[in-house]
């Protein structure tokens, strides 16, 4: 059986359309679940939004009823803390009620802080620690390399997690393999935890760092739906190396007053905030 | 069971099991891979990359990957078995290890290879006795120590065939046949190698021999030694060790830190259910540079140091 994209596939301004309600779906869903647990990581979701639209509804091929079916696309939200943003995509694509988002880290839910693969479908790996995610890509573009496959393979990383060495121990293998249906999009919002990338351990030029490890690299403004959809479902089958897309992103972005504020990392809104934010989102 | 070779006068080299068994499993199932880190030599896959050049995936010299990698391959429908150093593979990718293999539960096979201090003189950044230690607490993680050739081979098609992960502990060091009492290895099951009734000495992997060794010393001194094969170091067999506090007096044995190792969960165990004396042999910590031998012998991973260790703990039920 091959795998479609779910839900059915539209075309043109229809498709942008779609990711584009998506991602603001998704910045709605992650903040109400922020604003109800009062802890998550909304800065950060609201910065990687258009990227996991642009994959779950205009990309990606996946059966939310068949979460392991051996063909699909594979995604991995490398930036485990943003799982605001995670779920919300998850459940929009239907893998489990958007109902459950209630439960964000609440006792026993299944929604932990981070993403856990055995409690939720469509969940590949665990992650939270950074810099776990594109090795264990890196071995799922391997097999279906090994196993004559044609599914995708995507990682999305934040953009301090490329401090973490074990990212480019990985980038290495994935040049070496010329893993052409890898693609890692980097979460480029220029803010870590504490500061901005740049003054912490500076990444920049960073697209020279993936070309150096052997990836095809584009740059691209990360809220663009048209270019995510046009860069991301390019075909795989005219490269020979695998690709790297930066995705210039705002944190926070969205709403006016947590745009590009390191304090939005792991902020969370008071009622008031909250309320702001959701005229905002529309 | 086809015979190992044997290295010299009736020992043999486990990672020749190794080799063999998993060309024997990559023979049987295709899905089966194998994961280095430039350790194909070491590892004793030269065969293997031979004729599965395809199927052996060498990240070279990058531990963390290595071990995301398999859990990747695992998720891809691939059987992988990560063969790296001990030492490296559970210290430098512990992390992964706990996050990608253990709490994701992925179908990852680890293979400790050279464990313990097998690199002798090369020192304590390449010995690896704190291994057990660091995995005890990743209860999913199915963790065997194989005393000889046929419970490597019983080890690594038991890791095969079971969905899940599992890691094996894959000793270099020359080791003679055990006579075991049972076929094959079954999780969380103890093995009572010989039945004794003045002190349990429990052991694995090298030591499982020397434990027996110095079963016999005891007996010649008119000691009853029962010696149990702990292979497993999870699930760990607490009946058995219960079973082996009925004697009054326990010593465990691994070439391996006694913190934390299996003579750390055989004092739990017993603490919990049933407190007799205890000795432990194994290594205080970090060791001096030495040779595989000489550090066995300075830290009484001897028979006769086992013997010394097993009439300690008799003489403390006694007083």
């Amino acid at each position: 059986m091959s795998l479609t994209l779910a839900p059915a596939p539209v075309s043109g301004a229809d498709r942008i359309d779609l990711v584009r309600a998506k991602a603001l779906g998704i910045r709605r869903c992650a903040f109400t679940m922020v604003h109800d647990a009062q802890l998550g990581h909304p800065g950060g979701d609201f910065s990687a939004a258009d990227v996991l639209a642009s994959l779950y509804f205009g990309v990606m091929r996946y059966d939310p009823a068949e979460p392991r079916h051996p063909d699909r696309d594979r995604f991995i939200m490398s930036k485990g803390h943003c799982t605001g943003a995670f779920y919300s995509v998850l459940a929009l694509a239907g893998y489990f009620p958007e109902a459950q988002l209630k439960t964000y880290m609440q006792p026993l839910s299944k929604l932990n802080g981070h993403p856990n693969r055995n409690y939720l479908p469509g969940i590949e790996t665990n992650t939270g620690p950074l810099g776990h995610g594109l090795p264990v890509a890196v071995g799922i573009a391997i097999a279906g390399k090994l196993s004559g496959k044609d599914y995708r393979t995507f990682v999305l990383t934040g953009d301090g997690e490329l401090q973490e060495g074990s990212n480019w121990e990985a980038a290495m293998a994935a040049g070496h393999h010329r893993l052409n249906r890898l693609t890692v999009i980097v979460d480029r919002n220029r803010l870590q935890q504490g500061d901005r990338t740049e003054s912490t351990n500076g990444l920049d030029p960073l697209d020279d760092k993936w070309r150096a490890f052997g990836f095809h690299v584009e740059m691209i403004d990360g809220h663009d739906h048209a270019a995510l959809l046009d860069v991301l479902g390019a075909d795989p089958a005219g490269r020979d190396k695998p690709l790297c897309v930066i995705a210039n992103t705002i944190k926070g972005k969205g709403v006016s007053f947590m745009e590009d504020n390191v304090s939005w990392h792991h902020g969370v809104p008071n009622a008031d905030q909250f309320a702001q934010a959701m005229k905002e989102l529309i | 069971m086809s015979a190992a070779p044997k290295i010299d006068a009736g020992l043999y080299d486990c990672r020749d099991t190794f080799a063999r068994t998993m060309e024997s499993l990559a023979e049987a199932d295709e899905r089966i891979v194998v994961v280095v880190n430039d350790s194909v030599g070491s590892s004793k896959l030269g065969g293997f990359k031979k004729r599965w050049p395809e199927r052996t995936i060498n990240v070279g010299i990058a531990e963390q990957n290595m071990v995301g990698v398999g859990a990747g391959l695992a998720n891809g429908g691939k059987i992988p078995f990560v063969s790296c150093a001990s030492c490296f593979l559970t210290g430098r990718a512990l992390e992964q290890v706990k996050a990608d293999v253990a709490y994701s539960n992925t179908n990852v096979k680890l293979c400790g290879q050279s464990p313990g201090i097998a690199y002798g003189e090369l020192g304590p950044t390449h010995h690896s006795i704190e291994d057990l230690a660091w995995l005890r607490p990743l209860t999913n993680l199915l963790t065997i120590v194989p005393s000889d050739p046929e419970e490597m081979e019983a080890a690594l098609r038991f890791a095969a065939a079971y969905e899940g992960p599992v890691f094996v502990r894959v000793s270099r060091y020359p080791v003679p046949a055990v006579p075991h009492t049972r076929v094959g290895v079954e999780p969380g099951k103890a093995e009572v190698l010989r039945a004794g009734d003045d002190v349990a000495i429990l052991a694995h992997g090298v030591m499982l021999s020397r434990a027996l060794a110095a079963a016999d010393r005891l007996a010649a001194e008119g000691v009853s030694a029962r010696v149990v094969n702990m292979a497993w170091m999870n699930p760990l067999d607490v009946g058995a060790v219960i079973d082996a506090a009925g004697t009054g007096a326990v010593v465990t044995v691994e070439e391996a830190s006694v913190r934390g190792g299996l003579g750390g969960a055989v004092a739990e165990t017993l603490a919990l259910n049933r407190p007799v004396p205890m000795e432990m042999v194994g290594f205080p910590g970090f060791v001096p540079t030495g040779s595989v031998d000489f550090l066995f012998e300075h830290f009484g991973l001897t028979a006769a140091g086992i013997s010394a260790a097993a009439l300690k703990a008799i003489s403390r039920k006694r007083q």
